[in-house]
């Protein structure tokens, strides 16, 4: 007998909520296509659970939502808060049917008729790391800031959504803003990176040895590419 | 109660089985009951080093598989009392070293011993892995030279990582610097990486700075640990290293280029 080459476990993983409070898909659509438009990295591909809660009594077309929410390259995975009926057809449509239990009625929702999403900035602390990151390791803050007090050593590296800190030499190579967000920063002591990316722009040492090799710097992304500045100024 | 240090380093040839045998030594002739244990299954050159390859009997492999108690396979050091060796295997593979068998021959050594040094083989594989998992200190040995250094700080990583001390969430394996082959005058050249570089990179506190010496490869060409030649450079590095490791302090010597005397210039030094 060959040995068995999966494993099969629960998880828990964050996904988007989409939470309707009418079900006018057009006016939903445009909205929508103005919202992903400020932040379309954020949401790219992102896997969205629609909330039912407040048009549970509605006609809803599935199939034509799920296209919709496609066609924004967003990633309708199932609902929530359905109906019977609702559910049933989400089904057909290839929606997962999740169980939702917080928000269940959004008493004070009902009263708004245009769609809208709710947004919260959820802040998460940062990641601390002490003491050096060795040749080989790896550390990925996901959703938060990292900071490192101490160096990251050649053949080392550090991600992070938000913004990468290092009290120490970066030999190795640091990444911020992994997941798409522009306004992300590195910071550190000594400027000796392998490689440097913020939100998908990246640099590598050959491009990094000009005058502020060796120093303490911030890296941001400025117009798609990277821009290194003095961290002490004067 | 007792200790298990490993010599290690990531890459080969810089000096760990050269180290193991001068700090074992070093520490039974401070008077701790001390055992060296090579774990280069199939290299198998700790026994010459320490010049008791002739008396090989039995050796670590067949003490784990039960093809021999330990008081069969321990050598006892002609030279030093309380001084023993453990040898490896000249002919079994690698994967002769299992994790519960190790592991049941230190807990057996412990009951007898003060320090344990095991030798590791070089490399990230499995041998060298299972010579630092159950360390409660590290000797990390790096020459001066840029691919030491960073398989070093790998082998540092690995330790915070993957030590039984690591896994089981207790104080963190001990890490000290060893750095071996030095030669201030390439040093000074810009050939090779300054002590204070090392330092930087590796940021671990320095148990020694062992000189590039002719001293090593007579003592080993004898079979004599170099820590028993007390007149050499070398000798007396690894003996002020062994007396930082046992918490004294002591400055550092021949870190710099030797300033040649008129004799030494026209004869040679
Ligand atoms: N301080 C030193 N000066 C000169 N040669 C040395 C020194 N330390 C080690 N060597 C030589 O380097 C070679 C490798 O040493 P060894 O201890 O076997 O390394 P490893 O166990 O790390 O492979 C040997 O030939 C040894 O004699
Ligand atoms: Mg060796």
């Amino acid at each position: 007998m060959s040995e068995q080459i999966f494993e099969l476990k629960g998880n828990l993983f964050t996904l988007s909520v989409l939470h309707l409070f009418s079900a006018d898909t057009a006016l939903l659509s445009k909205q929508l296509d103005e919202k992903i438009a400020q932040a379309p990295k954020f949401f790219a591909g992102a896997p969205i659970v629609i909330n039912l809660s407040d048009v549970q009594d509605e006609a809803l077309d599935f199939s034509f939502l799920k296209s919709m929410l496609s066609g924004l390259s967003l990633n309708p995975v199932g609902v929530c808060n359905g109906s019977q009926e609702q559910n049933e057809i989400a089904k057909a449509a290839g929606l997962s049917v999740l169980n939702y239990s917080q928000d269940v009625k959004g008493a004070t929702a009902k009263q708004q008729t245009n769609t809208s999403i709710v947004e919260k900035t959820v802040h998460l602390p940062a990641q601390v790391i002490h003491g050096t990151v060795r040749s080989g390791q790896q550390v990925y803050a996901k959703d938060r800031d990292l900071i490192v007090i101490g160096a990251v050593s050649h053949g080392a590296e550090v991600i992070s959504d938000g913004n990468v800190h290092i009290y120490g030499t970066l030999r190795g190579r640091a990444i911020a803003g992994a997941k798409g967000y522009n306004e992300a920063n590195i910071f550190c002591q000594k400027l000796e990176a392998e490689l440097v990316s913020i939100n998908g722009s990246y640099w590598i040492s050959d491009s990094l040895q000009g005058e502020h090799w060796g120093s303490a710097v911030q890296i941001q992304q400025k117009n798609d590419s990277l821009e290194i500045s003095a961290l002490v100024k004067g | 109660m007792a200790k298990v240090i490993v010599v290690t380093s990531g890459k080969g040839g810089v000096g760990k089985t050269t180290s193991s045998a001068a700090i074992g030594t070093g520490l039974a002739l401070k008077g701790f009951k001390t055992v060296i244990i090579d774990f280069d299954i199939g290299l198998r050159n700790l026994d010459l080093i320490m010049g008791c390859e002739r008396r090989v009997v039995y050796d670590f492999v067949n003490v784990i598989n039960g093809e021999s108690n330990l008081n069969q396979a321990l050598i006892k050091d002609k030279r030093v009392d309380k001084l023993y060796i453990l040898p490896a295997s000249q002919t079994r593979d690698k994967d002769a070293l299992t994790r519960d068998g190790v592991e049941r021959v230190l807990n057996e050594l412990k009951k007898d011993f003060d320090y344990i040094v095991c030798d590791s083989p070089a490399g990230i594989e499995a041998g060298a892995m299972m010579a630092m998992y159950f360390a409660d200190e590290a000797i990390v040995t790096t020459n001066p030279e840029v691919s030491s250094v960073r398989d070093s700080d790998r082998i540092l990583g690995i330790l915070h990582s993957k030590s039984k001390r690591a896994e089981e969430g207790l104080e963190s394996v001990k890490e000290h610097l060893l750095l071996t082959r030095y030669n201030p005058e390439r040093v000074e050249k810009g050939e090779m990486l300054s002590v204070e570089d090392v330092q930087e990179i590796l940021a671990i506190k320095l148990l020694g700075v062992i000189p590039e010496s002719q001293a090593v490869l007579s003592a080993s060409n004898s079979g004599q640990p170099v820590i028993l030649d007390s007149e050499s450079d070398a000798g007396q590095a690894y003996t002020d290293a062994i007396n930082r490791l046992l918490g004294e302090t002591v400055d550092f010597r021949f870190l710099d280029v030797e300033k040649k005397g008129l004799f030494k210039r026209i004869f040679g030094g």
